[in-house]
């Protein structure tokens, strides 16, 4: 039988989480017709009642941060609670689900690439390892490193880019968000007086950043491009990143990358991160290096956005 | 190097070929260790080296440095700065009976801040290795760090929090809402501190002028830090910006510390500068460390050592330079080195406990990552097992969710249980200033008010467009 705690009652819960139902703690739900039946809970128990709403909710539209999550008692209400777990339940989800490489490869048949797709694994050769064993997500396996050997020893002569589509911490920002960047991407790496030359394209599982490395060292790259899920956060589970190298191989350390990162349609657009990582290209290609000798400038407008001031001061 | 180390068991001799394997292979289970190849092969042979450490004098530790004082100037640091006086009542002891020792009432929290300056980090992480989750609780307990700046933090029944208000984009009015919904939650008397998206020095004066501005304008008894480089910190001071608290990520080897861009010399001259600006008003505690287990082998630079070893030896940096703040952010750093919530439980109650031993003002960053096999649950665990041991302080968060940089760690609201659940009220300065501000209309019982305070609404009114 329904009573005042069904779950029919959520609608009149929630629109009396207006930023001044606070005000309401000497407790009247007195225009509900049924407060005086004998199944009604006293009227201090009523859901608006339970939960305190924090007056300064309206603060939520300038940030992304959990702000103004009210309180029962001093802890999370259930709303809020449930919130969090289906975040972090995506973000694992992330993590854990196995790349779908069929659909993967698929969906980049819509590139029209030149040359067919190199499905490559790591060592690492299931998820939990991976997880514990980030030294083997570096190299390819035995299978991956003799089949691509051969292909970038046929070739001889050197490609300026390899571009290596790799599963990382997310499948789920690959699934969503490799191909629709490279269809940003290509059309700007093929125009302009420079065209750069492409390698086959690679798709990795169970990879990690540096196994771009090896991949461009075995294409006889000039460069690799390595598109990778990122660690995602609770409100990003679909983040790319992007890791570029000049002259790869086996052993390099973070210091010759750039990165950019949290490409994803909420964060940075495809169209401003192909933008910036021609940039980057570019000058890399002048200089004939990468990595922390490589400034990214487009960085530097950052700081421009506003000094200090906020509302709790001004 | 002193060893090999033997153990007999039965009729089966145990070879250990140097102290920094046993006492890696004494460590308990976690997967660092493992990616390091520094690990025990079996649980017997993990609980041998067990056998066999308890049975080594501290002095071992004097004799025997696990990276050689030439090579390592932590090294040089803990064995110059040994204060044999402090050890002389303890010396007599193997690392077993030193366990005994400190669980004993013998140890009473007078005698074991005496004989502080006589135990090195080695000797901590010893004996932290035969000891159980409720031994770390309970001698940690009885050893207090008290710490000051603004106001005084560690005093017995009481917890602090930083406040965190990490924006993406360090937009002003983003992280002044974090602010505020902090404040509001009764949370930051450990310090406000910011971990900036753009690390450099404009953006890092800016955010120091930022968190000095609220904090002057509500005369809140706190301190601020931007968590940048410490030679950014440098150069804002010496540009006239208004800081605190020096921040600087510390590791327990040299060559860790090289690799994070800085030596104790930097540390040195950056504390200096601080205390210069005397900005304290009851103390002059003006460093912030941050550490975590594993920092080392991922800078390629634990010379064999457990990282457990390796992060005791960082408090060894930490209290030479008297800080204010010590926070291990313990499941920061990813499964690759604490895999699950029981490793990364452990770890922060090891990690606690050989602070808090050693003399250093210990907090806890109690987190985890969405590629750890932790949730929640595991970081209510920990939260109430470090309240239990008296830990300084914890981190504050909305909701959890540090939307900056991407993990989860204790929010406003996880504070508030803690407080409630074991009595812990914040530093005396800072609760007074909620009951002033009528944040709290019962700091007594953790009660915050219902309608926002006076102080606050009239800045509510005042929101930019839109904001009404």
């Amino acid at each position: 039988m329904a009573d005042q705690s069904s779950p029919d009652n959520r609608s009149s819960f929630d629109s009396h989480s207006s930023t001044d139902s606070q005000s309401s703690t000497n407790s009247q739900p007195s225009t509900d017709s049924q407060a005086s039946t004998e199944n009604h809970p006293p009227a201090d128990d009523h859901p608006s009642n339970i939960v305190t709403d924090n007056p300064w909710q309206q603060l939520r539209q300038f940030t992304d941060a959990r702000i103004g999550l009210g309180r029962a008692g001093i802890s999370l209400p259930t709303e809020h609670l449930l919130e969090f777990q289906l975040a972090h339940a995506r973000a694992q989800d992330a993590v854990h689900l196995p790349l779908d490489i069929e659909t993967l490869c698929d969906d980049l048949g819509e590139l029209a690439l030149d040359a067919p797709i190199a499905r490559l694994h790591s060592q690492a050769t299931d998820r939990l390892t991976y997880l514990q064993r980030p030294d083997w997500g570096r190299r390819l396996d035995d299978d991956a490193r003799e089949r691509l050997t051969q292909s970038g020893g046929s070739a001889r002569s050197s490609v300026d880019l390899a571009i290596a589509v790799v599963d990382g911490l997310s499948s789920f920002a690959i699934q969503q968000n490799a191909v629709a960047f490279l269809k940003t991407l290509l059309p700007k790496l093929a125009e302009g007086e420079t065209p750069w030359s492409l390698a086959p394209l690679s798709v990795v599982e169970q990879g990690r950043v540096a196994i771009g490395d090896e991949i461009g060292e075995c294409l006889n790259a000039r460069a690799v491009l390595v598109l990778i899920g990122e660690r995602p956060g609770l409100s990003s589970p679909d983040s790319l990143g992007l890791y570029f190298t000049w002259a790869p191989e086996v052993g390099l350390t973070d210091a010759r990358r750039n990165c950019i990162s949290n490409v994803r349609p909420a964060g940075l657009s495809f169209e401003d991160a192909s933008r910036r990582l021609m940039a980057l290209l570019k000058e890399a290609r002048e200089k004939e290096l990468s990595g922390v000798k490589l400034k990214d400038r487009s960085e530097d407008d950052v700081i421009e956005q506003g000094g200090a001031r906020n509302f709790l001061t001004s | 190097m002193a060893g090999p180390y033997h153990y007999t068991l039965g009729d089966r001799r145990y070879r250990f070929e140097c102290l920094a394997e046993l006492m890696a292979k004494a460590t308990p289970a976690r997967s660092g260790d493992r990616l390091a190849g520094v690990a025990a092969e079996t649980a017997e042979e993990r609980v041998v080296a067990q056998m066999a450490l308890s049975e080594l004098s501290l002095t071992t530790f004097l004799d025997d440095p696990l990276i050689p004082y030439e090579r390592d100037e932590i090294t040089r640091l803990i064995i110059d700065t040994h204060d044999a006086h402090a050890f002389a009542p303890i010396r007599h002891l193997t690392v077993g009976d030193f366990r005994n020792w400190l669980l004993s009432d013998l140890a009473t929290p007078e005698r074991l801040a005496q004989v502080r300056a006589g135990i090195t980090p080695e000797m901590a992480a010893a004996v932290s290795k035969i000891m159980r989750n409720q031994d770390l609780i309970l001698v940690a307990k009885k050893c207090r760090v008290v710490t000051a700046f603004r106001d005084t933090i560690g005093l017995e029944g009481r917890l602090s929090t930083r406040l965190q208000p990490n924006h993406p984009t360090d937009d002003a009015t983003g992280i002044a809402a974090s602010i505020l919904d902090g404040l509001m939650y009764g949370n930051g008397d450990a310090v406000i501190g910011i971990n900036p998206a753009t690390d450099n020095v404009a953006q890092s004066v800016r955010l120091m002028t930022l968190m000095d501005e609220v904090i002057q304008k509500y005369q809140i008894p706190t301190q601020s830090c931007v968590l940048t480089h410490v030679t950014n910190t440098l150069e804002a001071i010496e540009q006239g910006a208004p800081v605190d608290l020096v921040f600087q990520s510390i590791g327990g080897t040299q060559a860790t510390n090289e690799s994070f861009g800085f030596d104790l010399a930097t540390l040195a001259e950056a504390r200096d500068a601080a205390l210069s600006l005397k900005r304290g008003t009851v103390g002059d505690n003006v460093m912030y460390f941050e550490t975590g287990q594993g920092s080392s082998l991922s800078a390629n630079a634990n010379h064999g050592l457990d990282q457990q070893t390796c992060e005791a030896r960082a408090y060894a940096v930490a209290r030479h330079f008297k800080p204010l703040l010590v926070n291990t952010v313990v499941g920061f750093i990813g499964p690759e080195y604490l895999f699950n919530g029981k490793e990364i439980i452990r770890a922060g109650l090891e990690d606690h406990f050989c602070g808090k031993l050693l003399g250093v003002p210990m907090g806890c960053d109690i987190c985890y990552t969405n590629h750890a096999d932790a949730d929640q649950n595991d970081m209510d665990n920990l939260l109430t097992l470090l309240g239990t041991a008296g830990c300084n302080f914890i981190m504050g968060i909305p909701g959890s969710d540090d939307i900056m940089l991407n993990y989860q760690t204790t929010s406003f609201h996880d504070a508030l249980y803690l407080r409630r659940a074991l009595d812990l009220a914040p530093a005396p300065e800072f609760a007074q200033w909620l009951e002033a501000m009528a944040i709290f209309d019962d700091v007594r019982h953790y009660r915050p008010s219902s309608a926002l305070p006076k102080a606050f609404s009239k800045t509510l009114a005042q929101l930019p467009e839109g904001g009404a």
